[in-house]
């Protein structure tokens, strides 16, 4: 039997032995016996400037390695500050821990001090949550928690415990087995569809692979990579999937969806076979349902059984974890090879040969200009700088597009966004978590001149830790993919979307006490970069750029994905 | 339309939130929920009667399963089930229609629960829309009030309940 301990004390000891080795999060004043038990434990605490920020950033640590990120908060205010980051993570499959302080469990339901309905508003923004009730329930539901969290698709679980149970007393008893009777977990796929997919694959003559974050949450990047080579099949991947197949491999198309490129969006409309693995069908990649692969027979791969025909019937749907299901669909591909002399061969190669005529048609190729930094310059230079191996945290707007758009990475896990809920101020604390997770790797937290101006809290956060993070703001004064939008579709009214004051960087990165520059000239760009990597602690870059850049091609909204615009002055219809 | 959804489901608290949950979140508007013990007391079996889009019908229950306190949720809306309904009436009737309002009650099935000079308290049970009858016949004898159970349903098909097996852990 072990030693008398409280339920701080064992909540601690759950982290420990679910392998946690930092988390993020604010004390409060009921969950000061948990900060207690903190105090001289050897998991590392990081004290965040907002709690919202504690869960980015736990968000950016589940992102760069795949373990489960955990963040911490107190009740009522704590708690609520913490929903939009658990949504986010969420609407991106992010395995997430949030514990939260919750009352004394005599005082529930009284209104008591910085009392909320923890249980209930969280409902609908985790996978599940929990409210302990006693001490003895807390290690099952904690191992319980981090289970749901990490397996099928994975999400953010929510565990609040009331002040009294933190306190009281009680002895650890090992967890050895979670029983869910209801949790279904789809892990193989049905064997029949998995030939038939193999079969369709083999016998399409204009076949596409779209691919997305589920190949990144199953770790199945090598498993994607033999089936497009087996293929030789043109690949795409989503916003999510960054990095799922290197961005250098021949076979990469480009980011697809409303700012993918010309020959992703004309790939997918085109083609006959389309083989979409972990994706969802989400608008932004659709564009308009009815328009979207009209020719195409769908193979859908998708851990989660919800997501097969939710927005587009699958003709060979499978139910599995996209990486066995991958490797099983290989090892088929591998069998089945058929002879290539056919009539087949000619339709892959007059295939390939018009994915390549796309691609040079319309290239996303990079705008540059003498006298000022255009935002894809920009993206050039860390591309040059990152040579697809460091890590960017990119906050939501036009710099997300244009990175996601110009810059290369060659691995999963490098590219940290907030793709579904589009979460502003994502950005900055997302790469606090990135770094803790990866101090080896170079980060840069790219963000908007709106994102920056709500994560500026953090810039303490990433001092106190010294953590070497290069934040690059892409500063054009506006909120720009509002601003874009309001000048395509409502007669360039531009509303409460100029952004007049921005402070000066060097004053404010100065007041935290590290190096922070303003540049606004093209030929500064590269040697302030390079300034800013060599620099040993974090660095502020403010990055001063044509104001009016608008992010093409675009999809308008409702549009269909091939009715691209191109560049500006094409005339724009406005969305029904 | 109105889809009949029938659930197994953990006896927890919350369970019932998430469930709804699923439908308000979609603006879904439930038009009766019943909820009881199972033989095992920790399970609960659930019948919702909910006006969902006929193209989402599929999707809600996919979601509904997904739901970690859900052991199973059916479809019973086209498939073989026996659905059932109870309502109270009590109906307000002058001396000279008791006996008219007995031989009614007869003819549904419904059982006087309680008896007064101001008349009657019924009991009846049916499919809902043999008690909308009932209700409208009673009305037509006088002041009535009613509460209705919302319809319970079971399947008369042989579905396979399949629950997880624990999941051993190294110690934690």
């Amino acid at each position: 039997m072990s030693t008398l301990t409280n339920g701080a004390k064992m909540l601690l000891e759950c982290l420990a032995r679910e392998g946690v080795d930092c988390f993020f999060g604010y004390p409060g004043g009921v969950t000061l016996p948990l900060y207690d038990a903190i105090y001289d434990h050897h998991i590392r605490h990081v004290l965040v400037r907002h709690e919202e920020n504690a869960c980015f950033a736990a968000e950016g640590y589940a992102r760069a390695t795949g373990k489960v990120g955990v963040c911490c908060a107190t009740s009522g205010p704590g708690a609520t500050n913490l929903v939009t980051g658990l949504v986010d993570a969420m609407m991106d499959s992010i395995p997430i821990v949030a514990i939260t302080g919750q009352v004394t469990s005599k005082l529930i339901g009284s209104d008591a001090f910085q009392e909320a309905d923890t249980f209930g508003i969280t409902r609908s923004c985790t996978k599940h949550n929990y409210m302990v009730k006693k001490l003895e329930d807390l290690p099952q539901v904690v191992h319980e928690a981090f289970y749901i969290a990490a397996s099928g698709r994975p999400g953010p679980v929510l565990v609040d415990i009331p002040k009294d149970v933190f306190q009281a007393q009680g002895h650890y008893t090992p967890v050895t087995s979670i029983h869910l009777p209801g949790y279904k977990v789809f892990t193989e796929g049905h064997t029949g569809q998995i030939r038939r997919a193999a079969q369709l694959m083999w016998e399409a003559e204009r076949p596409f692979v779209y691919a997305g974050g589920g190949i990144v949450a199953a770790n199945a990047s090598a498993e994607l990579r033999e089936l497009v080579e087996l293929l030789d099949v043109p690949a795409v991947l989503t916003l999510m999937g960054l990095g799922a197949l290197p961005s250098n491999h021949p076979n990469f198309v480009s980011m697809t969806g409303m700012h993918g490129s010309y020959a992703a969006n004309m790939g997918m409309t085109h083609c006959d076979v389309l083989i979409a693995l972990g994706v969802r069908f989400d608008d932004r990649v659709t564009g308009r349902l009815a328009a979207f692969a009209p020719h195409a027979k769908v193979i859908h791969v998708d851990i989660d059984p919800a997501e097969i025909g939710k927005n587009r019937a699958a003709d060979v749907p499978i139910v599995g974890d996209v990486k066995r299901v991958l490797g099983r669909i290989n090892t088929v591909l591998a069998e089945t090879r058929p002879e290539r002399k056919d009539r087949l061969a000619a339709a892959r190669t007059s295939w390939w040969s018009q994915v390549r005529g796309w691609k040079a048609e319309h290239p996303l190729a990079p705008v540059t200009s003498d006298s000022e930094i255009k935002p894809q310059h920009l993206m050039m230079e860390i591309d040059r700088l990152s040579a697809g191996e460091a890590i960017v945290c990119s906050d939501v707007g036009q710099h997300q597009m244009w990175a996601a758009q110009l810059i290369r990475f060659n691995a999963p896990r490098l590219w940290i966004n907030s793709g579904g809920l589009g979460a502003m101020g994502f950005g900055l604390p997302s790469a606090i978590g990135a770094q803790f997770a990866r101090p080896d790797k170079l980060v840069f937290a790219l963000v908007g001149d709106g994102g920056f101006q709500m994560s500026i809290p953090e810039l303490s956060t990433i001092v106190s830790a010294g953590l070497p993070i290069k934040i690059v703001v892409m500063n054009n004064g506006y909120l720009g993919m509002v601003r874009q939008w309001q000048e395509l579709f409502y007669n360039n009214r531009l509303s409460s979307v100029e952004l007049d004051c921005f402070p000066d960087v060097e004053k404010l990165a100065g007041a935290y006490g590290f190096k922070g520059r303003t540049i606004d000239k093209p030929w500064e760009l590269a040697s302030a970069l390079e300034e800013a990597v060599r620099e040993p602690g974090p660095y502020l870059l403010n990055v001063k750029v044509t104001p009016f850049e608008n992010v093409y091609p675009m999809v308008p909204a409702g549009g269909a994905i091939n009715e691209m615009v191109l560049a500006p002055p094409q005339p724009v219809a406005v969305p029904k | 339309m109105l889809q009949i959804i029938s659930l197994l489901v953990e006896n927890r608290p919350g369970a019932l939130m998430r469930i709804t949950g699923l439908l308000s979140q979609r603006g879904y508007n439930i038009e009766s929920l019943t909820v009881a013990r199972t033989l095992d007391p920790e399970l609960s079996r659930m019948t919702i009667v909910v006006d969902v889009d006929s193209t989402l019908r599929q999707q809600v229950i996919k979601q509904m399963n997904k739901l970690v306190n859900v052991l199973q949720a059916a479809d019973l809306t086209d498939s073989p089930a026996v659905r059932r309904e109870m309502v109270l009436v009590r109906v307000r009737t002058a001396q000279e229609a008791r006996t008219a309002v007995l031989k009614e009650a007869e003819i549904f099935g419904a059982r006087v629960v309680d008896s007064s000079t101001e008349g009657f308290a019924l009991e009846a049970t049916g499919d809902p829309e043999k008690l909308d009858e009932f209700i409208d016949v009673m009305r037509s004898y006088g002041d009535i009030e009613t509460t209705r159970s919302g319809m319970v349903a079971v399947s008369l098909e042989a579905k396979k309940l399949k629950l997880q097996p624990p999941v051993l852990t190294e110690a934690r």
